[in-house]
């Protein structure tokens, strides 16, 4: 049996809008063992984004225990869950995210400027992101001068550079042609496949789905598996 | 350190609207630096006082002069060192816009009261010597291009001549200096005797007394004594400190200080609002960025901490540049007015007060937007971008 990374146990998170309360993961279960690359699809408002905040230490549950690595993050205060962010997970968004003051290598930096690594330090493993995701050559650029693309694989080495072992990505791919999400899709496999990264993947498309090792759909607060075609 | 460059191009976003906030600080430290070297003029005497000396003038007015017998008796009041006196002249040279401080005095016990002016001992004993000598500080002496064996020609305003004239000549014997930088030296000093056989009126008086207590004696007290000493006169006296002396001197001109204040408050305050809205402006347009931060690992207060110190180096890069041309100018207005308004001169206090209102004004400014940012949901800030 394989080692398991994250784990979420009897996890509900609810929100209240106004008089209203509106449970968006109910009593959630879910065990994701490292190296696995999981796809999450299901329609608006299922709460796929709401289970990846939860992974990231980005939310805490309103019940039920979140671990990841071996750290229970549900019970860790605000400022604990930053560092522990800094160092364990990355993070790639549909729009990418990028601070568009700084060039494409002051971007894949930012997360090291927490560590107590040097500037030459940090400059090299910045070097070494940019390479992995093949964009050694545009990091002078900054993201304006990038394509939609292009400003994907940065936010992916921006991800990377602390060598996290959970990337959680919400829809990666939505703001991309076919062709290129497909190159950032391989891309995501390869990181999982020769880099060991355990991948968590929001996505509205299914041809994305298709790149994750398996499928879960998130529907009404709860998850269900289904095997990749 | 490591997150200056990020700080850096944060500031320089949008480069018109940061280069008018800066040049908005720029203008108000510049104005900063101008009237406190003009206040520190005003309030010079005051700040070079010896707490030692006394000043005894009449008890109605400065203006009002006080018998030349009273020498013997202020000299004669226990805890008195030693005693000199010195008039208001008030001419001016050549034009009247040239005013400066011309007493008629005593040359030795003079220069002995104010150990702090240095003359060379040969012009000092040649200005003993000549009746018609006087000696110039190094201020006026640059100022007006004066050098030793000049002849110059003072217009009186109040003294006119036995004779009815109203201009007296002087030949200059010296040039003093001051130990003090701060101490004005825009002075010029001639003999007593000259004047009192000269002078068409008021013959036998002088305008004030100077003193020294000696070492152990209460300066208050002696005042109290000499003020006593000539209570129920037709001259009574009044007796005080240096500074009092010339804090009340300085009171003719107004409240300098006051007005300096008031003006720098003004400034101060719309700068406050200026850069406030800057920093305000520049928070809104990036929640979506510092979320992205916070996301990265960035602690609340890391992110507030990059915020204040944005606002504290748009103050920093406004104000030195203000300061720092404030003190280039402020070298030249020091020659150009020496002469009438000596001791214009930005302090290291004034310097230090400055990059202290730099940081709190930074600090105020960013203060609201930083906590605005400290406190960003990263969900609801994700969720709208």
């Amino acid at each position: 049996m394989s080692e398991i990374l994250a784990r979420l146990d009897g996890v509900s998170r609810v929100y209240q809008k106004g008089k209203e309360r509106v449970e968006v993961l109910h009593e959630l279960n879910v065990e994701i063992p490292k190296g696995d690359f999981i796809a999450i699809m299901g329609p608006s408002g299922s709460g796929k984004t709401t289970l990846l905040n939860l992974l990231g230490g980005l939310d805490k549950p309103t019940a039920g225990t979140v671990t990841v690595g071996g750290a229970e993050l549900s019970s860790m205060s605000n400022s604990q869950l930053s560092a522990w962010r800094s160092t364990h997970v990355g993070f790639i968004f549909q729009f990418y995210n990028l601070l568009p003051v700084l060039t494409a290598h002051r971007n894949v930096e930012l997360p090291l400027l927490l560590t107590s690594f040097s500037a030459k330090e940090r400059a090299r493993r910045a070097a070494i992101a940019l390479d992995i995701v093949g964009l050694a050559d545009r990091a002078k650029h900054y993201p304006r001068e990038l394509s939609g693309g292009q400003e994907q694989r940065v936010a992916i080495a921006r991800a990377i550079v602390s060598d996290p072992s959970l990337l959680l990505c919400d829809e990666p791919t939505g703001d991309l042609d076919r062709v290129t999400a497909d190159e950032i899709l391989r891309l995501l496999q390869v990181l999982n496949r020769e880099h060991g990264k355990t991948i968590v993947m929001v996505t509205h498309d299914a041809v994305a789905a298709e790149f994750a090792n398996r499928t879960l759909h998130c529907d009404k607060g709860t998850l269900e598996a289904k095997e990749a075609a | 350190m490591k997150y200056f460059r990020l700080i850096w191009k944060n500031a320089w976003r949008k480069k018109i609207r940061t280069s008018l906030t800066i040049l908005s600080v720029f203008v108000a430290f510049l104005l900063f630096a101008l009237l406190s070297a003009i206040g520190y003029a005003f309030r010079g005497g005051v700040d070079v006082a010896d707490a030692q000396r006394l000043i005894v003038i009449h008890k109605v007015s400065l203006i009002n002069p006080l018998p030349m017998s009273y020498l013997n008796r202020i000299a004669s009041v226990e805890g008195v060192q030693s005693v000199t006196y010195a008039s208001w002249f008030g001419g001016f040279y050549q034009e009247p816009r040239n005013q400066f401080g011309q007493f008629p005095v005593d040359p030795q016990a003079y220069v002995d009261m104010y150990p702090e002016f240095n003359i060379p001992d040969e012009q000092l004993e040649a200005f003993k010597r000549n009746r018609t000598g006087a000696i110039v500080g190094q201020e006026l002496a640059t100022t007006y291009g004066w050098q030793v064996g000049d002849r110059i020609p003072i217009q009186a305003t109040i003294w006119t001549k036995a004779d009815g004239g109203r201009t007296w000549e002087f030949d200059l014997e010296g040039i003093f200096s001051s130990d003090d930088p701060r101490g004005s030296t825009a002075l010029l000093l001639f003999q007593h005797d000259y004047f009192e056989e000269t002078r068409a009126f008021a013959k036998g008086t002088v305008g004030w007394y100077i003193l020294r207590v000696a070492s152990g004696a209460d300066p208050i007290q002696v005042a109290n004594a000499i003020d006593l000493q000539f209570a129920n006169s037709p001259n009574e006296t009044k007796t005080s400190t240096e500074a009092a002396f010339a804090q009340s001197f300085m009171k003719q001109y107004g409240n300098i200080a006051l007005i300096v204040t008031m003006i720098l408050g003004a400034v101060f305050f719309t700068l406050l609002l200026v850069s406030g809205n800057t920093m305000s402006q520049s928070v809104r347009e990036r929640i979506s960025e510092l979320a992205v931060l916070k996301t990265l690992g960035f602690s609340d207060l890391s992110v507030l901490g990059i915020v204040l110190s944005e606002s504290i180096l748009i103050m920093l890069m406004g104000g030195l540049l203000g300061l720092g041309l404030g003190w280039v100018l402020i070298q030249g207005i020091a020659q150009q007015m020496a002469a009438f308004l000596p001791g214009v001169f930005l302090s290291t206090t004034a310097i230090a007060g400055a990059v202290a209102m730099m940081l709190a004004a930074g600090v105020l400014a960013g203060i609201f937007p930083a906590l605005k940012a400290m406190r960003l949901s990263i969900i609801d800030a994700l969720a709208r971008a």
